[in-house]
């Protein structure tokens, strides 16, 4: 269960919009801070702000310690080896570059194949793009099923011998589909490829163990699961990370350096190049707390629920179109729809004069879009501190949208 | 629920220009083409104008988009046709204040319906839909005034 008092814990969600108690339906573009990483955050640049891995003095190895501690929670939370094994970085999309200008120049080759999806987010598709094209790879779009959902079987013929990199969303940010990534990291496994797992929709939503998903690269931001913005891990195997060069350099990454030639730090130092995003991953490490504390089950479950009643309430708007998976334990907490002849734009401009905050826009999936046949999309998407309250709020808001746009047509 | 703030958004001769786009499709003919999109959003415009003689002689657009930025589209073909290139250049001179609340001059040309899209300046998030045909019709006149 989700604690009642779970919306007093986030001091930003007391407020009116325009005129209205603000209902936030906005969190898979970014999540809301609840006032345990504030406080993390605030605390650290009150009373230990210092540099890391440098000072001899007491409150650098105040922050070396908070920095440090913050990557073994890392490490719990989504089950890695070693803590050498999570690197922060700036976010989910800077961890995906840095796996394909790394990784993926060092072992991509003329054509080879490049495996991933029609539903990527931008994020996951141009780091590919522009290594296929620098190597001369071919990059491969596995179709989607017509409910929004992946196919075991079409991945078992999209991915060959020839195939050396899959890169897959776990939770899509538009569709809400979970994708059975354990499986086809197997099926790309058996192919000789490597897995890279896109996170970000995930690690704020659902249990994350990438042992046992067995992925070799993944990448998730802070911002989406309760952290501050600029935060993000990097997962990678021990054994592809240590022969992996890195793609930064300077600051905090060097071991010796000398006229000619340097040598690195070991892992995970070795790819976080000039002072880190220390507050920040104190703040990751502070969200990871909470997370556990209201617990990633019951996270799952309640955003399960949500989806549930907002089909069902949506389903009720004559005119309204959901995209992805009708099963809602196929998806996580967001439900992507338009509206019959209201254009999304005009429809999130109504919704936030009623003070309820949605995404409208192509949501950096232009081909996702395409295969959709839409320009755009309207979203809701919820999150631990949303309730059938702001579900209902949402329907009511979409009702006076149609009716206002029915009204001056 | 009322509206009131909506409602300087949503004039009904925005909504007649969305629903009745005018000079909508595409010249054929000796036509400049601009094609523009907004990353943030996804509304794009494939805008087609036939310049004479330093005059703007005919405008069609086609594209996809909100309300806003579909209805300033087809105003914009409707009061740039027949002006010189400079003066169309003026007038989304005159449109960008327009959108960012600065003063501008409303004696020199009849701005028509144009004057409808006022109120988007007190909506920012949606002035990029406003200004996208404006700034393709930009880059079209510029290109040919070099």
């Amino acid at each position: 269960m989700i604690p009642k008092e779970i919306k007093s814990y986030f001091p930003i969600l007391n407020q009116e919009v325009n005129g209205h108690p603000l209902v936030y339906l906005d969190s898979a573009a970014t999540s809301q801070k609840p006032i345990q990483v504030i406080e993390a955050v605030s605390n650290y640049y009150n009373l230990d702000n210092s540099n890391v891995h440098r000072g001899v003095h007491t409150l650098g190895n105040r922050a070396t310690d908070s920095y440090e501690g913050a990557r073994e929670k890392v490490r719990k939370f989504i089950n890695a080896s070693s803590t050498q094994e999570v690197i922060f970085t700036r976010g989910t999309t800077t961890a995906l570059n840095t796996v394909a200008s790394g990784y993926g120049r060092q072992n991509v080759k003329e054509g080879d194949e490049i495996v991933i999806t029609y539903m990527e987010h931008h994020s996951n598709i141009i780091p590919w793009q522009q290594l296929a094209k620098e190597k001369g790879a071919v990059l491969k779009y596995l179709n989607l099923e017509p409910d929004g959902t992946i196919s075991l079987e079409k991945v078992r013929e999209i991915i060959t011998p020839k195939t050396k990199i899959v890169s897959m969303m776990y939770v899509s940010n538009v569709l809400g589909t979970i994708n059975p990534i354990k499986e086809i990291a197997r099926i790309a496994h058996e192919n000789g490829a490597i897995m890279v797992a896109d996170l970000a929709q995930a690690a704020p939503h659902l249990k994350i163990d990438v042992q046992d998903l067995d992925v070799d690269f993944a990448g998730f931001s802070g911002h989406k699961m309760c952290a501050p913005t600029g935060i993000g891990v990097l997962y990678g195997k021990k054994a592809l990370l240590e022969e992996m060069e890195p793609v930064e350099f300077g600051g905090e990454m060097i071991d010796f350096v000398g006229l000619e030639e340097s040598t690195w730090k070991e892992l995970p130092w070795k790819f976080e190049g000039g002072t880190p995003i220390i507050a920040g991953a104190i703040g990751l490490g502070a969200a990871i707390d909470f997370l556990e504390e209201i617990g990633l089950d019951n996270i799952a479950a309640h955003e399960h629920k949500l989806a549930g009643y907002a089909m069902d309430q949506l389903d009720t708007i004559d005119g309204l179109q959901i995209f992805g998976p009708r099963d809602p334990m196929k998806r996580c907490g967001l439900v992507t729809f338009n509206l019959d002849d209201v254009h999304p734009h005009d429809v999130a401009t109504v919704l936030d004069m009623s003070g309820i905050a949605v995404r409208a826009g192509h949501h950096c999936a232009q081909p996702l879009m395409k295969w959709l046949q839409v320009s755009a999309t309207a979203r809701a998407s919820f999150y631990m501190y949303n309730d059938e309250a702001d579900i209902d709020r949402l329907v009511a808001g979409l009702r006076s949208a149609k009716e206002y746009f029915g009204d001056v047509f | 629920m009322s509206f009131n703030n909506l409602d300087q958004l949503y004039r009904s001769v925005i909504m007649d220009h969305y629903k009745n786009p005018r000079n909508k499709g595409a010249l054929e003919e000796n036509s400049v083409t601009i094609d523009m999109n907004n990353p943030t959003c996804g509304d794009r415009i494939h805008l087609t104008l036939k310049l004479n003689d330093g005059i703007v002689e005919d405008a069609k657009f086609d594209g996809e988009g909100c309300s806003i930025s579909m209805s300033s589209a087809s105003m914009m073909t409707q009061i740039v046709k027949g002006k010189k290139l400079d003066e169309a250049l003026e007038l989304a001179d005159i449109f960008s204040k327009m959108m960012l609340g600065e003063d501008f001059d409303d004696e020199k040309y009849d701005l028509g319906d144009v004057e409808a899209l006022q109120g988007v300046a007190k909506f920012p998030a949606r002035i990029k839909c406003a200004t996208l045909a404006w700034k393709a019709m930009e880059k079209g006149v510029n290109n040919e005034n070099k």
